[in-house]
């Protein structure tokens, strides 16, 4: 039996995410980002945070996902990254949750960027909550 | 962290600093071996050492500074000076590669915390033996003394090298630190207010509130600015160390004269500026200084002097490195231009001297070692003009053959806060540093655009008869076209990597000041040198105009010296001024140093107050003077009264801003100008053909001296 974690959840493109809650450092809606020319394409821009120049990584092209819908403004959930920050643009933010389950690796159906980016995901009553597994998803981001 | 780590990096940066001091004390100590004083402090510092190393458990360092102890013991029983001049030289040069040795071992001790496994027993036995008490008759042996390593430092690496270790920690002055503390608890205060003032709805007393705010903002800014002011003469706190290594390689006599070492800035500043110095001054003493039997030849005092000056000068230092050696060949410079195919053969003899001269700043003038020891300098200079230009400063040579060589290096006092002219360019902003900045040219619809012509396929603008490469933002950055195609374009001129080129961009807004971010890891990208916020909160790119000169293959380009001695040396006789370019009415135009101006704001007419007849207005939390450009050049018109508001330029007078009310702001230049005095008068220095226009230069310091003199804010 594992000890209970506590995750931030959120949506993307219609399945729920977790990423644990003591990386977040705050959630912010809608501020306008500044457009970083010449950076990788998961990288959507610059957004300044209270004085605190931020890159903003746009998750969905992270784990090969769909572009979002124009007209749905994402939401910002910004993360501590090393000494850094960095806001993760996801489609909507939901409760942190307590999980006291098992963590189900990937099936071995899955393939491409997802595969490698998730740990895995719980059983919840109804849906699955997948696991992001935030250092390997920045890491591959940045580089 | 533990207290462990804490303790050992105190250590660490203590040591560095006390091996900076010794460093300067064993050089000198060579030169005047009975100085008790010296010996004294440089024993202390080697004992000190000795002392906490062995408390933290490193003995390859106790062992070797328990060495280095031993002999500086013996000196100051002998009370030194009684050493023949070569066994001086070997114990200096001892100490010295203690000094070397111990540094490596800092550096592997920060690294993993051991202090490495090299024994040192050569430099341990040769300090043994010079320790050994001098019998009379018989200068010991000086064993060999290992040669200190730094005289066969590399130069500095290429500048898109990761920059050297920058020191991690400062020194601040605590009662400095108590301002600080003091100016955050009014912050804390004024935000209360405010807060208040949102939560009671009281708007009314929402202006005084902001006006607050605002004044404690700015005592911040600049409180928390000096916290990072550093006098210079850290940078060069190693010269006279490497002055004498170079020297004592090379077979030399150089005398090493620092000035103004108490001039401060940022600390960033000087850490950039540290590597290109340190390539200048052995550069100097390498090749400029000759030996002493060819100085003697020529009727010079045997040692060679060189001197370094630095100093405040309009908001920024200047630096200048100078060397009464043998000066630049232009005969030599001359023969290698040609045979690089630097200069076309048949442009050769149009070239002036200063022309000639000003080709060692081109990449590719000298790379081979081989060609540096017959060239004299010009290894590298290429690369130091790039980090100089990097953090925005300028370079400049002169030289005279068997004269000697001067460099003359102009630099920001920060990085932190710049002036930036913010362009906008398919939907984003981006500011531009104005220190690379010549001119603004704006092309107006199809004929304007008609301007823009193609070179083979690649756009250039005609630029008073020059070709100006142009260079499309868009292009460069990668960023989809966006709006109107007929639109107004701007083309903005800019110089860096000695190259002048035009910036196609959508659209030119103001100058302001900005506070410059690092870009953390998107600085890699190698075209933005770190980010700011504007006003309305957003993110805002600052261009490298260097790395952006190198994306767009400007400075990879085969050199052509025509055009670049076209457009950055328009008469190389007179040095370029820069200039602001404003108008006081609509067609007087006038231009103002550059040097002494802050900064550019409009003020609106409503901000104006006018106690005792004299127009003020509440600036930054102080009373800024207003002074009546048009008035007071000519004070027997009357002027119209301006609509909308006021154009402002702020001047620094005594530490004083001040600010001149002119029609409108133009534009910044930078050219050699031809001054006819024949026009001078009361605030007019004279006038000059500035862009064609005949153009009055203002003489701030006349014009200035009664509005300081009525308008004292104290």
């Amino acid at each position: 039996m594992s000890a209970p974690r506590r995750l931030c959840t959120f949506a993307l493109d219609g399945l729920l995410y977790g990423i644990e809650v003591d990386r977040v450092v705050e959630v912010v809606r809608g501020p306008e980002f500044t457009r970083l020319p010449l950076a990788p394409p998961v990288v959507r821009g610059l957004v300044n945070l209270r004085g605190r120049i931020v890159s903003v990584i746009e998750l969905r092209r992270c784990l090969g996902l769909e572009e979002r819908a124009t007209r749905e403004a994402p939401v910002h959930i910004v993360v501590a990254h090393g000494d850094d920050a960095v806001s993760l643009l996801v489609d909507a933010v939901g409760d942190v949750m307590q999980v006291d389950l098992e963590l189900e690796p990937p099936p071995d159906t899955l393939r491409g960027r997802a595969r490698d980016f998730l740990e895995g995901a719980y059983p919840l009553a109804g849906r699955l909550l997948h696991v992001l597994d935030l250092d390997r998803t920045l890491d591959a981001a940045h580089a | 962290m533990t207290g462990d780590d804490a303790i050992l990096r105190e250590f660490i940066a203590e040591s560095r600093e006390n091996l900076d001091q010794l460093d300067r004390d064993l050089v000198a100590l060579e030169a005047a071996p009975g100085s008790r004083e010296l010996l004294d402090r440089a024993f202390r510092a080697v004992h000190t050492l000795k002392g906490t190393c062995g408390f933290l458990g490193f003995p390859r360092l106790e062992g070797v500074a328990h060495a280095a102890e031993g002999l500086l013991a013996r000196l100051r029983e002998e009370g030194g000076g009684s050493d023949a001049p070569a066994s001086r030289r070997a114990i200096a040069g001892a100490l010295l590669a203690t000094v070397d040795a111990v540094r490596t071992m800092l550096d592997r001790i920060e690294r993993d915390r051991t202090d490495g496994d090299e024994d040192h027993a050569r430099l341990i036995a040769s300090l043994s033996a010079l320790a050994k008490p001098r019998r009379r008759g018989r200068a010991v042996a000086p064993a060999r003394a290992p040669r200190p390593a730094l005289a066969r430092r590399e130069p500095p690496p290429p500048a898109d090298e990761t920059p050297a270790r920058a020191e991690a920690s400062l020194r601040i002055d605590v009662t400095l630190l108590d301002r600080l503390m003091n100016l955050v608890g009014e912050l804390v205060v004024a935000r209360n207010q405010i807060l208040q003032v949102v939560t009671a709805g009281e708007w009314r007393r929402m202006p005084a509130a902001a006006q607050r705010l605002d004044h404690i903002t700015s005592r911040l800014q600049d409180e928390l600015m000096r916290t990072r002011m550093q006098p210079i003469g850290i940078a060069w706190s190693a010269l006279p160390r490497l002055v004498r290594d170079v020297a004592a390689d090379a077979g030399k006599e150089v005398r090493l004269e620092l000035e103004g070492g108490e001039t401060e800035l940022d600390k960033t500043v000087i850490e950039a500026i540290r590597d290109p110095l340190t390539h200048l001054v052995r550069n100097a003493v390498d090749h400029g200084i000759e030996p002493p039997a060819a100085r003697a030849a020529a009727g010079k005092p045997r040692a060679g002097r060189l001197r370094l000056h630095a100093s405040h000068q309009g908001g920024q230092v200047r630096l200048e490195i100078a060397d009464d050696g043998a000066g630049l060949s232009i005969e030599r410079i001359r023969r290698r231009a040609l045979e690089r195919g630097l200069v076309a053969r048949d442009r050769a003899p149009s070239l002036s001297d200063q022309e000639w001269i000003e080709l060692v700043f081109q990449p590719g003038f000298s790379t081979a070692e081989r060609v540096t020891r017959v060239s004299g300098r010009g290894v590298g200079m290429d690369v130091v003009r790039t980090n100089v230009e990097r953090i925005g400063g300028t370079i400049a040579i002169e030289s005279r053959e068997g004269r000697g060589t001067t460099l003359r290096i102009t630099i920001p006092l920060t990085l932190a806060i710049v002036p930036a002219l913010v362009v906008s360019d398919g939907g984003e902003r981006y500011a531009i540093p104005q220190l690379g900045l010549l001119e603004t040219v704006r092309l107006e619809g199809p004929s304007g655009r008609r301007r823009i012509e193609s070179f083979g396929g690649a756009p250039v603008f005609r630029r008073r008869g020059a070709l100006l490469p142009l260079v499309s933002l868009r292009r460069v950055l990668d960023t989809p076209p966006l709006g109107d195609p007929e639109a107004a374009v701007h083309v903005v001129v800019v110089q860096a990597e000695g190259r002048v080129f035009g910036l196609l961009v959508d659209q030119v807004h103001d100058a302001f000041e900005i506070v410059v971010k690092p870009l953390g890891e998107a600085q890699r990208l190698g075209v933005f040198a770190g980010v700011t916020v504007l006003g309305d909160g957003k993110v805002c790119l600052i261009l490298d105009l260097p790395g952006l000169a190198r994306q767009a293959g400007i400075s990879a380009a085969p050199v052509d010296p025509a055009a670049a001695a076209a457009a950055a040396v328009p008469e190389a006789a007179a040095p370029a001024e820069r200039l602001l370019l404003a108008q006081v009415r609509p067609d007087w135009p006038v231009a103002i140093p550059l040097d002494g101006v802050l900064r550019l704001e409009e003020i609106q007419p409503g901000a104006l107050e006018r106690p005792g007849g004299r127009e003020v207005v509440r600036y930054r939390g102080a009373i800024l003077p207003l002074l009546r450009l048009a008035a007071a050049l000519d004070p027997a018109r009357e002027t119209a009264a301006p609509r909308g508001p006021l154009h402002v330029v702020i001047l620094e007078r005594d530490g004083d801003p001040v600010g001149v009310v002119v029609e409108e702001v133009l534009d910044i230049v930078e050219q050699a100008i031809t001054l006819d005095t024949g026009s001078r008068r009361r605030g007019v220095r004279g006038s000059a053909v500035i862009r064609g226009r005949v153009t009055d230069l203002v003489d701030l310091d006349e014009v200035l001296a009664p509005a300081v003199a009525g308008g004292g804010s104290r």
